[in-house]
């Protein structure tokens, strides 16, 4: 009691407890960050003077010098020009372009199949339905490699010779050697058809957002989709016959023996596309069935009742809420392509991977390769989701 | 007042008509509601039951069941048109399986999937007590036994390695423990005393592994170069899908931390390595690491750091996404309770956040399972590598052969990928019960 009545506080409360200064969270942290740091440092240091010491055993002298040196490999499919006398460094761009040529042309193809799988699964038709499912279960559960050389070996080797090759309209035409298609020739002047359709993009896209403001001021309807077909469609064409028909087809001619004319594209090429789009496809399809079921079926009702054509109803409200839960994981799978394509090298299909490998057992330049790779792929990446990232915050759900 | 032609009673219902209901009923709905539909219901079912037929037909009807070489498969010699060349893989089948593992020694490779079904299956069954140990078991012994009986070599030293090496870490733990307990107050002896005797017993322990006295119960040596075929397959995807939890926990936690150092390196490992693709991680495995290192490992050891690399860093991501999903209630009723953060993460947090994504490991194990595929290219034979090569044997070379080879190993990746797909789902809804009706 006599504590209580001199209206001082314990003295245990005016001093600061003692912690240990490991306790504190800050110096704490900062500790194991240091140690974190430390250990990098160690790592990176040890393998820097292990790879110097072990390069220079090898006889092989660092940097990017020898990107300069002649190749002296063959390249079987070349979108620019290509000699066994030109330097790595072009190669290795072939590759490249190699890679992005499959990558757009597979990305394009499996997100038509993707989507009409998803669809499929959802049809009210059982037979389609199952199909689709099992067509999902199957590709999904077998390996990307083993589908590749499936369709390389298997498919493309059942294929007959080119003098029995098999002809679609006498314009497309398969065999061993690849599928042959009618070549473009451009001669002077189809430029402006290009330029032509570059302008019709452009104005349909202005007469589009043009008439969306003008129902949203006044209400009053305009035809979209005939007046955009028609400016994308309609003014290349009107270009082609005004600037005197530049554009013609080089069609292939069945020999005797072979081929000749008209463009074809490589087997290895044929296969890994059939491969990446049929296997791609197959999750796509998931992934936009899964979208659609996001979508509550009392939208679908309320469209029907608000009096919307079936079409309409599709198009206003299921697919653009639809689409916000389809992009995100669309976009991983469209990275996932870019990154399959380089199972290329499996059947020598010469992408990025494989000339890169090519030039890594030529050169033994293993540490510039890899890196060069992965800048690519991660470049590749990169610019994948930034351009997705900002198609989906378009599409997003605007809230307060 | 009642009217005599007014009812007094309900009218039992009439039945649906019959294009409604029953077995009709159901065509109708279902395969021909428009000519449109029926349209597709015939197509469908045409390309449909071609394709089962082609598959049928080729793998049993027309295929071949014995034979001793090539000759048993040729169209001319059997004087049908032949399907699946069975004799061919009958033949092939230990090349499929082992690879050149040595025939006197294949008993250790069944004995190790005995060991691994016996460990796993009670893992797998929610039903079954004891998963913690048999967990440890399972990821901690069963990795060592693995190598003792796929490798060969001393029994014993590998297990008194791995022990030494742990008595050490954990010595200096408690030796540091030590050192901290004395500035914060009476330092305790007996942290001193405990972590400097393991440290002692853990150095002599890896120096009697070094003296070589216990090499003598040992099994003969399979070198890695021997393994192949589905072995290989299994190996890798199992030593991908251990080693990624761990990584994948570190790098999950990192990840999320507060201290922006760590949290700059786990980003910086998880992204780039999931931003390039598998081959290329391989191709630095192979080609890349034996030059940051003074003795290049086994060819064998190179594309498992690989591939535990490129799972773990998808594994991180799996796992992130589980300790998303707990509420932050828990964190902080576990602050409220006073655990610090080791005690946090392994007592209350990680145990909920990795029940939650058991069915995203398992569609990892899958991927992984099927990734395995591409070791071939960086010339490790797994078994479509092995496949391959088989049909390069004059002695077998016939038209089917290709076909046979490709039915088969699309059988074993389909049945193991189905199997593990169904088990991912039978998890998520054992898990979804609060979703249940």
């Amino acid at each position: 009691m006599a504590d209580m009545t001199d209206g001082t506080l314990p003295a245990r409360a005016t001093s600061a407890p003692k912690v240990a200064f490991f306790n504190d969270p800050k110096t704490r942290s900062l500790i194991f960050q240091g140690l974190a740091l430390a250990l990098l440092v160690f790592v990176i240091f040890t393998a820097v003077t292990n790879a110097v010491t072990n390069l220079r055993n090898q006889n092989i002298a660092g940097g990017f010098g020898f990107l300069e040196q002649t190749a002296g490999f063959g390249i079987s499919q070349t979108p620019i020009a290509w000699a066994e006398s030109m330097s790595y460094g072009r190669a290795f761009l072939i590759g490249l372009l190699n890679t992005l040529l499959v990558a757009v042309v597979g990305i394009f193809f499996a997100t038509l199949l993707g989507f009409v799988v998803g669809v499929a699964r959802l049809s009210p038709n059982w037979v389609i339905s199952k199909i689709a499912y099992w067509y999902v279960e199957v590709i999904r559960n077998l390996p990307l490699l083993f589908q590749i050389l499936f369709w390389y070996l298997a498919v493309l080797a059942s294929m007959p010779t080119p003098r029995n090759s098999h002809s679609l309209f006498g314009l497309f035409f398969a065999n061993q050697r690849g599928i042959t298609v009618p070549r473009p020739i451009f001669e002077a002047g189809s430029g402006a058809i290009g330029i032509a359709l570059v302008v019709g993009i452009v104005v349909a896209f202005l007469v589009r957002s043009w008439a969306y403001k003008r129902q949203a001021a006044t209400g009053e309807q305009f035809p979209v989709a005939a007046s955009m077909a028609g400016l994308i469609i309609g003014l290349p064409i009107l270009a082609y016959f005004l600037s005197g028909m530049p554009i013609s087809f080089d069609y292939a001619q069945q020999g005797r023996f072979n081929l000749t004319g008209g463009m074809t594209l490589i087997p290895e090429f044929v296969a890994l596309t059939l491969a990446l789009v049929a296997y791609t496809a197959a999750f796509i399809g998931e992934i936009v069935r899964a979208g659609i079921q996001a979508v509550s079926y009392g939208q679908t009702e309320a469209g029907r009742s608000l009096g919307l054509a079936e079409g309409r109803i599709l198009n206003l409200i299921v697919v653009p809420q639809a689409l916000r839960v389809i992009i995100p994981p669309l976009t991983s799978q469209y990275l996932n392509l870019a990154k399959n394509s380089s199972l290329a090298v499996g059947i020598g299909y010469p992408d990025m991977v494989s000339v890169g490998g090519t030039i890594l057992n030529q050169t033994g330049q293993a540490i510039e390769i890899i890196a060069m790779w992965m800048g690519c792929y991660l470049t590749i990446s990169i610019i994948t989701s930034i351009f997705m990232n900002w198609y989906n915050q378009r599409i997003a759900l605007v809230e307060r | 007042m009642t009217t005599s032609f007014t009812r007094s009673e309900l009218l039992q219902p009439l039945p649906p008509p019959a294009s409604l209901v029953g077995p009709w009923g159901w065509v109708r709905a279902n395969l021909l509601s428009s000519p449109l539909q029926a349209l597709l219901t015939v197509v469908g079912a045409y390309i449909a039951v071609t394709l089962l037929w082609t598959f049928i037909d080729f793998t049993v009807i027309r295929a071949v069941w014995t034979g001793a070489d090539r000759d048993a498969c040729l169209d001319d010699k059997v004087g049908r048109s032949v399907g699946a060349c069975w004799p061919f893989v009958w033949a092939k089948f230990g090349q499929f399986m082992y690879g050149f593992y040595p025939v006197d020694e294949r008993w250790r490779v069944n004995l190790t999937y005995g060991v691994a079904v016996a460990l796993l299956v009670p893992l797998l069954i929610p039903a079954v007590p004891q998963k913690p140990l048999n967990a440890v078991l399972f990821f901690g012994a069963f990795p060592i036994l693995a190598f003792n009986l796929l490798y060969g070599g001393s029994i014993i030293n590998p297990w008194l390695s791995v022990i030494g090496w742990l008595a050490i870490l954990g010595g200096i733990t408690l030796v540091v423990g030590y050192l901290m307990s004395r500035v914060e107050g009476p330092p305790n002896l007996l942290f001193l005393q405990a972590g400097g005797a393991a440290i002692v017993v853990g150095i002599l322990l890896l120096l009697l592994v070094r003296t070589g006295l216990l090499d003598a119960p040992r099994l003969p040596v399979v070198e890695t170069r021997q393994w192949g075929g589905l072995l290989v397959t299994l190996v890798v995807a199992t030593t991908g899908i251990v080693a990624a939890l761990p990584i994948g926990v570190a790098l999950a936690l990192g990840r999320r931390s507060k201290m922006p150092i760590i949290r700059l390196l786990s980003v910086a490992v998880i992204e780039l390595v999931r931003g390039v693709p598998l081959i290329t991680v391989l191709f630095f495995a192979t080609y890349m690491l034996p030059l940051f290192l003074e003795r290049s490992p086994d060819a064998m050891v190179r594309v498992l750091v690989g591939v535990s690399i490129f799972s773990g860093a998808y594994m991180a991501e799996t796992i992130r996404g589980g300790l998303q999903a707990i509420p932050k209630g828990q964190f902080e009723g576990a602050m409220a309770l006073g655990l610090n953060y080791p005690r946090m993460m392994s007592l209350i947090v990680m145990p909920q956040a990795l029940k939650l994504v058991i069915p995203g490991i398992v569609n990892a194990f899958i991927g992984l399972f099927k990734d395995t595929t591409l070791v071939s290219i960086v010339a490790i034979f797994d078994l479509l590598g092995g496949i391959r090569a088989g049909f390069t044997d004059p002695q077998w070379a016939s038209p089917v052969t290709l076909y046979t080879g490709f039915a088969f190993a699309g059988i074993i990746y389909f049945a193991f990928c189905y199997f593990m797909s169904r088990y991912s789902i039978f998890v998520e809804n054992r898990l979804n019960t609060g979703r249940r009706r």
